[in-house]
């Protein structure tokens, strides 16, 4: 559909120059970060941190460039028909693929630079340093892939790499291996149907619109969206997620849930308006539904959750959910002929893309520093690390406005103009869009009052109050490379919180849809065709103004004294004790319990009594889980039965040389049968 | 920044702020009056104020900076959303910050900050509150948006300016179905977002009942101040808001002086019945218990959903 924007993607003879800083960019990060692998296998192992970790940074600021200039409008393509025999491998870029190299690369520089103090203080195995550049890699290879093939590729060279990190830190925790083992069986489910949506989509160039007869579209495009929704973390294949994120070293989880991601969204938006150039309406009725339930359950899961870095696992379905909303809505507009309105729910998605990237690397990057300082990720183990570690506590806490929805927040541009976008569909969309779009907008309104209990629980009861262990209360800043990989994430979230006009209108032409950007304006952000305008700087400045205002007339009070330290109110019964804090499960307690149909907690009460007098209490003991209701539901039952018709095959296989022999023979037997009946 | 949106900021600022503890002592009065009682005059709120900044300020063991400014960030959203909001004027001081889901998100801001300040002082009566503000919070925002969905319709933007003049040159539809439900729903959030009775009641101080009353408990002398006079604002910003997307008769559309002087005093007095309307309804109210606060919830959202469904299958008449 975007034909604009997809047909001029190659083949233009007067940008040679142009070609050369793309393809130059590519060219860099995958030559850097081959370079630093091999270089990681050579050095000595007090040097490996340092080459893994700058190689990925640079690797990334390369692919940063090389994104940029993609996203600038410069074309480039590439076949190398030598590569891979048969088919040979074909990259190409537009301005949807720079974006998205962009933002992988631009995840890439803190991480790497983070991973330098990381990887120095954890002791990670030669090969789990190696591979870290290579992932980088070859996720930027994928956006700028050209044919079905060369995206499997590069898809496949990522998922592996990317399992190899997340394997890393098995030796020390059992936990790792399960991760590990749901993360390959399902990247590799959705990497089936990816396969089979390309082939039935007849392969080759992935930009060329195809004119497929409905129902092959249809199917091709519910294939692609399993496989690419899959590797977003989209309810009901979200199980792996948070499992693998938190598990993998902090670094790593950045780059899988602020870069990785994002493959699956570029993966359904190439798929769904270039590849298939559009399609039926009730494709993208359940991409938005698909996205409404994600965005609810993940954010739901989350609140629950009291591992720090699982919460933030959940958090990346949720945002991935809401990006799902914005892409069916866009997808609904652009089938009824409103495009204004669907390159403003686009542009709306790809900031949000963004802007996820940004915080999420910040909140894992911060997350992780608090969990390998203080030992635990648990967040009622944690708590009062705003005292030992203050810089970490303040990266966390500018993580959480910015994941939020609240003003100054970098989530609040994006999610407003989504919103913006969802309700000016309702006067021309016809009934469908008049019961969908209210309840889309219920959802993304839950979503965000939920996420701010969930990260005001997170930062309030992870980093504030007083220690709940020994090891919070121990806990130390971490290393300058680390804290300068969070500085770099959150400098990113603050300058797309308050000046997102800067890159709003390149998004927008990214989108493909329109002519004119969908967002006009530096500090002022003016919806075109639309009305609607929001300033996030002048916001901001007015709330420091007030703020310094009224601070200013706090101290010029006739009565001002010096401040005084005071005891805590403790009924006068003496200190307060850390157990006497609300711990993260107590505050997610009331909505626990207003959600208990959605989440059937499993809670159970064991009351011992003494054996002296049955009506006194020895001992109270409360159990509280909160099981993911899908993975329960849906893949219990389907593990039962292939472990079921394993065990029952192994009955075939009982080591008996001439039993397998009989068997060879009956199968060749049946083949020349089959052969000789279809002649 | 049209010369009426900036003299309706100020003087809203200016009205609000020295205004709204007078609205409290209103609200207290009322009450009082109604249950027997003689009442403090509603004066009060503003000598309490005025004692409370003449203390010493304290800081309670173990806080940190957090906690300390958190009083300023609660102000600072209660007070620019009172100046950009279109009380007095039809425009507003700023208006690309105009706009509904601003204003929202801004109180919910201080709502979040005053709630991980709750929690920054360890205490089980910290985390309760905020663990409790939070919950009814987030269970607000649905309604609050799907509301503003239902308002945004007939006036084509989000931007309160916007709505409230295309109210002005429409009067009939405040009373058109979708007008209707969308009011009741947003009575219902204002009452759960500024505390009242039946979803908190300001007055109390029991611990089993307690939820912004236990978030503040730390707080004393000029914070404690700061953090009254931004409830007090708050109160009077959400029944602005309710008086100024329904009821947006006699607001200034000139920056003529006695325009202005007559919208300052519509306005004042608007919020005054509103908030003598809210007393009297407490009196015969009694608190929800926490776990059915979100059923009342439950039905201004379904309020609101059928007001965008009346706004799109009604209101094309």
């Amino acid at each position: 559909m975007p034909a604009a924007a997809g047909g001029d993607r190659r083949g233009d003879p007067g940008a040679d120059r142009a070609v050369n800083l793309v393809g130059f960019g590519l060219g860099l990060a995958v030559a850097v970060a081959s370079l630093a692998a091999l270089a990681v296998l050579a050095l000595p192992g007090r040097l490996r941190p340092a080459a893994a970790g700058a190689g990925t940074a640079l690797s990334g600021a390369a692919g940063l460039v090389s994104g940029i200039a993609a996203l600038d409008g410069r074309p480039f393509s590439l076949g190398l028909p030598g590569l891979l025999p048969l088919s040979g491998l074909e990259f190409a870029a537009d301005r949807l693929s720079g974006f998205f190299v962009a933002v992988t690369g631009a995840v890439a520089v803190p991480a790497g630079v983070y991973a330098i103090g990381y990887l120095r203080h954890s002791g990670m195995s030669r090969s789990a340093c190696a591979f870290l550049p290579l992932f980088v890699a070859s996720m930027l290879l994928v956006p700028v892939a050209g044919t079905a093939v060369t995206l499997l590729a590069c898809w496949e060279l990522m998922a592996l790499t990317s399992l190899l990190q997340v394997l890393a830190e098995h030796p020390r925790r059992a936990e790792v291996a399960e991760a590990g083992r749901w993360y390959a069986a399902m990247t590799h489910l959705g990497f089936v149907c990816i396969l089979a949506a390309l082939m039935l989509a007849g392969g080759g160039s992935l930009t060329a619109a195809r004119h497929l007869p409905a129902a092959l579209a249809g199917t091709v495009f519910v294939l692609a969206l399993a496989g690419f929704g899959s590797k977003a973390g989209i309810v009901p294949l979200h199980a792996w997620l948070p499992r693998a994120h938190p598990e993998a070293p902090s670094h790593v989880s950045a780059l899988m849930s602020a870069a990785m991601v994002n493959m699956g969204v570029y993966g359904i938006i190439r798929t769904g308006f270039w590849l298939l150039g559009g399609g039926a309406r009730w494709w993208w009725l359940l991409v938005l539904a698909l996205g409404a339930v994600s965005a609810v359950y993940g954010i739901l899961q989350a609140a629950m959750s009291s591992d720090l870095k699982r919460l933030l696992g959940y958090s990346t379905t949720e945002n991935m959910g809401l990006v799902l909303v914005g892409v069916g809505a866009a997808g609904l507009f652009a089938g009824t002929g409103e495009r204004v309105l669907a390159g403003l729910a686009l542009t709306a998605v790809l900031l949000h893309v963004a802007g996820h990237a940004a915080f999420k690397s910040l909140l894992f990057l911060s997350a992780g520093s608090a969990a390998q300082r203080a030992g635990t990720r648990d967040l009622d183990a944690l708590g009062g690390l705003r005292a030992g570690m203050p810089v970490t506590a303040a990266a966390f806490g500018w993580g959480a406005l910015a994941a939020s929805a609240l003003p100054p927040g970098t989530a609040f541009v994006s999610e407003w103009l989504l919103v913006q976008a969802l309700i000016h569909g309702l006067p021309g969309g016809g009934t469908a869009a008049a019961v969908v779009l209210p309840v889309a907008v219920a959802a993304v309104a839950l979503t965000a009052g939920l996420a701010v209990a969930t990260f005001v629980k997170a930062f309030g009861t992870g980093f504030l109050a007083r220690p709940r262990s020994d090891g919070a209360a121990r806990a130390t800043e971490a290393p300058v490379s680390m804290l300068a990989g969070m500085g770099l994430a959150g400098a990113a979230c603050l300058a797309l919180a308050l000046v997102p006009g800067a890159v709003l209108p390149a998004l927008a032409r990214a989108t493909g849809m329109t002519g004119a950007p969908a967002v006009t304006g530096l500090v002022t952000l003016r919806l075109s065709g639309i009305a609607g305008e929001l300033s996030p700087l002048l916001l901001t400045l007015a709330l420091l103004a007030v703020m310094t205002a009224a601070a200013g007339w706090l101290r010029t009070l006739p009565a001002r004294r010096a401040r005084r330290a005071a005891r805590l109110w403790d009924c006068g019964a003496g200190p307060l004790t850390a157990r006497m804090e609300y711990t993260a499960t107590a505050f997610a307690e009331p909505l626990q319990r207003v959600f208990d149909d959605v989440l059937a907690p499993e809670t159970g009460i064991d009351v011992t009594h003494l054996d002296e007098a049955r009506y006194l209490v020895k001992a109270v003991e409360y159990r509280r889980r909160v099981p993911d209701r899908v993975e329960r539901r849906l893949y219990r039952p389907v593990l039962a039965a292939v472990h079921a018709w394993g065990t029952a095959g192994r009955r075939l296989a009982p080591g008996s040389v001439h039993r397998y022999l009989g068997y060879g023979f009956c199968a060749v037997t049946a083949l020349l049968i089959v052969l000789a009946v279809a002649r | 920044m049209t010369r009426l949106g900036i003299a309706g900021g100020i003087i809203q600022l200016v009205v609000v702020t020295g205004c709204a503890p007078l609205l409290t002592g209103v609200t207290r009065q009322v009450r009082a009056r109604l249950e027997g009682r003689a009442g403090q005059g509603i004066g009060q709120p503003w000598r309490d104020l005025r004692k409370l900044l003449r203390k010493e300020p304290v800081t309670p063991a173990g806080t940190s900076e957090l906690f300390r400014i958190a009083p300023l960030v609660l102000l600072a959203t209660t007070a620019v959303a009172a100046a950009v909001a279109p009380f007095v004027t039809t425009a507003s001081a700023i208006g690309p910050a105009a706009d509904l889901f601003a204003v929202v998100a801004l109180l919910a801001l201080g709502t979040a900050t005053l709630a991980l300040a709750a929690i920054d002082t360890g205490t089980a009566f910290g985390g309760m509150g905020a663990s409790r503000e939070i919950t009814i919070m987030a269970l607000a925002e649905p309604t609050l948006l799907v509301a503003i969905f239902a308002l945004s319709v007939r006036a084509g933007s989000t931007n309160l300016a916007a709505i409230v003049t295309a109210t002005v040159h429409n009067p009939a539809q405040v009373v058109s179905p979708a007008g209707v439900l969308a009011a009741a729903a947003l009575a219902l959030v204002t009452i759960a977002e500024t505390g009242r009775l039946p979803v908190d009641n300001p007055a109390t101080h029991l611990e089993l009942t307690m939820v912004h009353e236990a978030m503040i408990l730390e707080y004393a002398g000029p914070d404690l101040a700061l953090i009254e006079l931004a409830s007090s604002m708050r109160l009077a910003v959400f029944l602005g808001l309710l008086a100024t997307l329904f009821a947006p008769w006699g607001i200034a559309t000139t920056a003529a002086p006695l325009a202005l002087a007559a919208g300052t005093a519509v306005f004042a007095a608007k919020v005054g019945l509103l908030g003598a309307t809210l007393a009297a309804g407490e009196v015969f109210t009694a608190k929800l218990r926490l776990f059915r606060v979100p059923e009342l919830l439950a039905g201004s959202f379904l309020l609101a959903l059928l007001a965008v469904a009346a706004s799109h299958f009604l209101g094309a008449a």
